[in-house]
């Protein structure tokens, strides 16, 4: 995103507390049957309300008014609490939409620069067409590239301002809608009707538009519509109850309805029920903070439940290429001198491997650069008939290359072979490492250690990943004896060695088939049935169409290693959910004691001693325990975007904290809370 | 004193319960998983012919929907069965004392309370039913619904460890070896221990003697009662032969066997468990729920013993010194074996008695009527109290997997919204029944004018009515004239519900996770077996019972225990 948005932006308060009145409709709030029976309570309540004033009432107006705008309250507050979790996506696609702007297209009749040329609005583009994008014209719609090569500024999407570069053919040929051409020109193959854009699908997932319940939502607004019928059958029955026991008694009045409702609403579990909502919707956000976007709510949860990760060697474990880390002479040879032989063989080597050579040698050896020119060497590069590169120098003829090469190579010339060397290319291979020979002539000098570099900081986050019983799997071209070693070194549990796409794909068959839940990233097209197999599968944006269309989550900073951060917030999602329910069914225990004497000790007096938090009236009781329920709402807020923190620990321990955490607050802060409202009240009833 | 009266008895009971448990679990695993037990060369025989006879065909697996077809039809003949041998018991043999065919509404009443495994009685058996009667309809029964309930969670069971089928097996071959295997040799055995202790076994006509004081004519009934009484006990089921049940000294003459009736009441249900961990295997899991279970019986059993201990302040207050509350309890058992047994025949859905609950202090009451109210899980029917617990525990891993930010898992099956839409009814069933017929019952004429005694503690009888009906537990609290076409209706219509609406989601749940892939246990799978989970399901099963049942409870005991402290002090 091209911008961060504060949780507590002001206009988005401002939106969130219009919407929170809006959402009052009946289409609205019958989506969640716990808050909709809160919203029943209070047109019940309401129309008590009124029956009190112009007649004979079933409890005191002023009683009834509080009551009731208390519970109007309630409803507010998780209307309000839903509202503001919309609010930063909305912020969101409102940014997103101006992306979206018309954009006049240079419509071609077939792929060729200089063919007969159309200008047509953007949005009338459809797929298949071909549109030519020059330098500093937008690229009119998804699509890929089939001709040319131009670096592109994708920040619209991806908040990052570096240019990228966009090519035909290849992993790197996809194009997105609103983003804008910097230099050069490309011929793009639409892809995506209108509507249909990457861009169209973003502000529509930021929004929540198409936001739909997921599994495990479902299940948890089942648990709890099932206990809201629970509190409603218990309040119901009460008046029946209530009126055997006056009669028995001789005493008191019966139960009104409004302190019925009163006690049902409380009891119903509408803190979880109110924020509810509000969790998922902060969830999904939270993926597009780590600018990750989900195609469904269903993968970010599935993100929680992952066990297996896939992860290519390449780019995600290690660097991307490999480096020289030390020199080992052969028998009977200097250092220096293979040292100096190395750089010599290296100093016009552009590749990698040999710059990190010069780079070995300068710093281990103190063998500054020199100029190659002024040594008077003519560089002999690498070439797939020799297997071999090097420089000649007057007199000299240095040679670097892979054993068997070099090994023909001073054969030719009678020279041998040191076992020595031999031996020092054992050791390096069963280290995961490639042995790079230097040879002067028919000597050999000594082997150059290449290893892949693990990337700082990764073993310590598979040591957490197991810990939250995840297991990694490295996936690698290389041999089973170097991808061993380079596993070994990452800390991952498993490698995948001579990884073909389609062993990768059986693998995560296999995973699957003995029930577990398998994420991968990928940004090839060979990627894309993997992809579409996993069950979280992360495209990298930079990757092709076929790839992002097979993965259910796209990262835009197409970082591999996001993974980790995607299964946190999935985690988190569900966390959350639980803690927050745990939390709302503790809390009944305190209304209980709150309402029921309040209600009944009129009755039977002897239920004084129920009233354990001595509150004042029964009416400041009642009073103060549906105040403590709206209330608990709002503070709950905050946590309910923010997300239960999540830490890297087993299962076990999880438990543990959570349930010390929000089970026993929760049984214990309404007893303070409705104390405290209680002696407000009184207070404030004494002042006037 | 407390040491030797209160807490060695309760130490060896429960020390000879827990020393049961392993091998009769393990035997009763080894009889589910058809393998050899032991007493195959006797009884395959049999179960052979029995299959032949009646046109099984033991290797035919079942869907849950066909097994509970096979289960329900099972039930409706039987029950059918019942009420025509009630109906017509003047016309059939046994019946020295020639009573008279039983009214319709009481026939229908103890019909479906004993196939439903409640067995509440309306009437009192030496003056209704016939030997005939008790013996073909109600002792047949008392095998059939205890071997329905261990049918019905062999079935969720094998939905828990078989994965990606259908079938749950067979339920003919489950009934059957349950009673063969299990039920039959149990009952044989105790019947005979409990006729060497004196309980009567016979078919002669009730005797008549002439009582020493004022030469009044006393009679004596007689008749097959040892044969019912063991499987009264071991099945959970609790109707007694006699109207005073337990406490009649022709059904519990001796402490010993007192004894061995209070450990047959719990021995099936505990040792379940133990099954459970065999056959998931896993015996931790099954360890787990038997502590759940234990820790939850051992603290409520103690306050009732603790209330019943206290001597009645009324009697003190005139001058009468009692050891503890007497009142309703037979001398030859005293306090502590009353309670006890008071408190196992409510937690499992046994509900037989040997003291009268009516009598018991309003806390000692209170805690029977709420073990029912925790939805019999608390060891519960045989079956039908682990199947309970294991419905519990699914929304208990419901909640706490949330917890752990996974999708919630049960020993590795995944707990989605259709095993939750299922256990959400199952569990809703009882409080449903039980809250309403009660608000029923004490708002009707119909339903007051049975009530003996006015005030918080006719409340209390009818909500312990209904309660136990809905529960299937079947003890009565008397006081409450229940033989009336109200209760006999209604009760009848709510053991119904109770019993068979919960048997269709649990098969269904069991159905759908018969279907499911197994995942594998990492670090990031919610352990539940540790001590921190059996804290978090004893908490959830107080807490769900708390939350529905503490209104109707503060109008009932609780206001009667108030009342008692304020007028005489704590």
């Amino acid at each position: 995103m091209a911008t961060k948005i504060s949780i507590w932006d002001v206009t988005i308060i401002k939106n969130a507390i219009r919407d929170s009145f809006l959402k009052l409709s009946v289409r609205h709030q019958i989506r969640n049957p716990v808050m909709f029976t809160v919203y029943i309570s209070c047109l019940l309540t309401s129309g008590l309300w009124v029956q009190a004033i112009i007649g004979k009432g079933d409890a005191p107006p002023l009683f009834i008014l509080m009551i009731t705008s208390w519970l109007w309250f309630t409803l507010l507050f998780a209307n309000f609490a839903e509202a503001m979790a919309e609010g930063r996506g909305k912020a969101q696609a409102e940014a997103l939409r101006k992306a979206r702007r018309d954009i006049i297209a240079k419509k071609l009749s077939k792929p060729d620069r200089h063919s007969k040329m159309t200008l047509v609005k953007s949005i009338k583009l459809r797929a298949d067409d071909i549109v030519l994008v020059e330098a500093g014209d937008f690229i009119p719609s998804d699509g890929e590239v089939i001709e040319g090569i131009a670096s592109v500024n994708e920040s619209a999407i991806t908040g990052e301002s570096a240019p990228v570069i966009r090519e035909s053919g290849g992993d790197r040929s996809a194009v997105t809608g609103g983003t804008q051409v910097i230099s050069d020109w490309l011929i793009v193959r639409i892809t995506a009707n209108p509507g249909e854009t990457f861009l169209d699908k973003m502000i529509s997932l930021v929004e929540g538009a198409k936001r739909q319940k997921t599994p495990n939502e479902l299940a948890l607004t089942i648990l709890l519509a099932a206990l809201t019928l629970v509190f409603l059958l218990v309040c119901t029955t009460l008046l029946p109850f209530s009126i055997y026991s006056v009669t028995a008694a001789g005493m008191g009045k019966i139960i009104s309805i409004t302190v019925l409702v009163s006690l049902f609403v409380c009891l119903a579990p509408t803190t979880i029920g109110g924020l509810l909502s509000a969790i998922g919707i902060a969830g999904m956000d939270r993926m597009i903070q780590a600018n990750v976007i989900a195609t469904s709510g269903h993968a970010v949860e599935a993100a929680g439940d992952v066990d297996v990760l896939l992860l290519d060697k390449t780019g995600t474990i290690t660097l991307g290429n490999r480096q020289a880390t030390e020199l080992i002479p052969a028998d009977g040879v200097q250092i220096e001198t293979l040292a100096d032989a190395a750089q010599l063989a290296s100093l016009a080597d552009e590749t990698p491997e040999g710059r990190s050579i010069v780079v070995l040698v300068k710093q281990k050896y103190g063998l500054r650069g020199r100029d190659i020119s002024e040594l008077g060497a003519t560089f002999i590069p690498f070439t797939a008939q020799t297997r071999m590169s090097g420089a000649n120098l007057p007199g000299r003829q240095i040679r670097k290359g892979a054993e068997q090469a070099i090994e023909i190579y001073v054969k030719q010339m009678n020279g041998i072979f040191p076992e020595s060397v031999k031996k020092s290319v054992r050791v390096i291979a069963s280290k995961g490492g490639t042995p790079l020979i230097v040879a002067e002539g028919a000597t050999v000098l000594g082997v150059i250690h290449l290893k892949d570099i693990v990337k700082g900081g990764i073993s310590e986050r598979f040591a957490e990943l197991r810990q939250m019983g995840i297991k990694t799997i490295m996936v690698t071209g290389d041999n089973p004896l170097t991808a061993a070693a380079i596993a070994a070194e990452a800390g991952a549990d498993d490698f995948l060695a001579n990884a073909t796409p389609e062993d990768k794909l059986k693998l995560i068959r296999q995973l699957q088939a003995q029930g577990h839940l398998v994420a991968m990233t990928g940004d090839g097209t060979n990627d894309a049935p993997a992809l579409a197999q996993a069950d979280v599968a992360v495209a990298m944006n930079t990757g092709t169409q076929a790839a992002k269309e097979a993965g259910n989550l796209v990262d835009l900073d197409s970082n591999p290693t996001k993974l980790i951060e995607v299964i946190e917030i999935g985690k988190q999602l569900l966390m959350t959910r639980g803690s927050l329910t745990t939390f709302s069914i503790a809390n009944d225990i305190a209304k209980y004691f709150a309402i029921l004497p309040a209600a009944f000790a009129g009755t039977y007096p002897v239920l004084n001693a129920l009233n354990i938090m001595h509150l004042s009236t029964p009416e400041s009781a009642i009073l103060s325990a549906v105040i403590f329920n709206a209330l608990i709402i709002i503070f709950l807020i905050p946590l309910a975007l923010r997300g239960v923190t999540y830490q890297h620990v087993s299962a076990a321990s999880l438990l543990r904290n959570n349930v010390l955490i929000y089970g026993v607050s929760g049984l214990l802060i309404p007893f303070a809370g409705i104390k405290i409202i209680d002696l407000l009240l009184t207070g404030i009833l004494h002042v006037l | 004193m407390i040491l030797e009266n209160v807490f060695y008895p309760l130490a060896f009971y429960f020390l000879v319960l827990l020393l049961c448990v392993k091998p009769l679990g393990a035997y009763m695993a080894r009889v589910y998983e058809g393998k050899p037990c032991g007493l195959d060369f006797i009884l395959s025989p049999v179960e052979r012919l029995i299959y032949r006879l009646c046109a099984i065909h033991p290797e035919k697996e079942m869907g849950w929907k066909k097994y509970l077809f096979c289960l329900l039809f099972l039930n409706l003949f039987g029950a059918l069965f019942v009420y025509g041998i009630f109906r017509l018991q003047h016309f059939l043999p046994l019946n020295p004392q020639s009573f008279n065919n039983v009214s319709p509404a009481l026939a229908f009443n103890t019909a479906t309370s004993f196939i439903t495994n409640t067995n509440w009685q309306a009437y009192g058996g030496e003056n209704t039913l016939s030997y005939f009667s008790q013996m073909t309809a109600l002792t047949v029964q008392n095998f059939l619904s205890a071997a329905t309930g261990m049918a019905i969670l062999i079935a969720f069971i094998r939905g828990l460890i078989r994965h990606e089928t259908n079938t749950l097996g067979n339920a003919w071959v489950d009934i059957t070896r349950s009673i063969l295997y299990i039920l039959l040799p149990l009952s044989l055995a105790l019947s005979l221990a409990l006729t060497s202790q004196g309980v009567i076994q016979n078919f002669s006509a009730y005797k008549k003697i002439n009582s020493i004081e004022h030469s009044q004519e006393q009679i004596i009934p007689m008749g097959p009662a040892a044969s019912q009484i063991a499987i009264k006990e071991l099945g959970s089921n609790g109707g007694g032969f006699f109207n005073a049940n337990s406490a009649h000294p022709y059904e519990n003459p001796t402490p010993i066997s007192n004894f061995l009736e209070m450990l047959a009441i719990l021995l099936i249900p505990a040792a379940l468990c133990y099954t459970f961990g065999v056959m998931v295997k896993d015996k931790r899991q099954g360890w787990a729920i038997l502590f759940a279970m234990l820790f939850i019986f051992i603290p409520l059993l103690s306050i009732t013993i603790w209330a019943e201990n206290h001597s009645n302040p009324m009697f003190t207050a005139l001058g009468i010194e009692s050891a503890g509350n007497m009142e309703g309890k037979e001398t030859r058992f005293g306090i502590v074996d009353s309670t006890l047994w008071a408190a196992a025949a409510t937690a499992t859905s046994n509900g037989s008695v040997n003291s009268a609950l009516d009598s018991f202090t309003p806390l000692g009451g209170l805690i029977p009527l709420w073990l029912i109210h925790l939805g019999e899980v608390v060891f519960g029917g045989v079956g039908s109290g682990l199947y309970g617990m294991l419905l519990i525990i699914i929304i208990t891993v419901f909640i706490a997997g949330l917890m752990v930010g996974r999708t919630p898992e049960y020993l590795g099956k995944k707990i989605e919204p259709y095993e939750m839409k299922m256990a959400s009814i199952a569990a809703l069933i009882m409080p449903l029944v039980v809250l309403l017929l009660t608000a029923l019952g004490v708002v009707t004429s119909a339903g007051t004018s049975s009530i003996q005694n006015p005030g918080a503690h006719g409340f209390s009888e009818i909500l312990y009515a209904f309660t136990s009906m809905g529960g299937n537990n079947g003890s009565a609290f008397a006081g409450l004239n229940a033989n009336t076409f109200f209760y006999n209706t209604l009760g009848g219509i709510e053991m119904l519900i109770s019993r068979f609406w919960a048997a269709i989601p649990i098969l269904a749940i069991a159905g759908s996770l018969v279907r499911k892939k197994i995942i594998p246990i990492n670090a990031g799978t919610l352990p539940t077996h540790t001590p921190l989970f059996i804290i978090l399901l004893i908490s959830v099963i107080l807490v769900l019972g708390a939350l529905t049942f503490f209104p109707a409870l503060t109008l009932g005991p609780i206001v009667e225990q108030f009342t008692f402290w304020r007028t005489y002090g704590y």
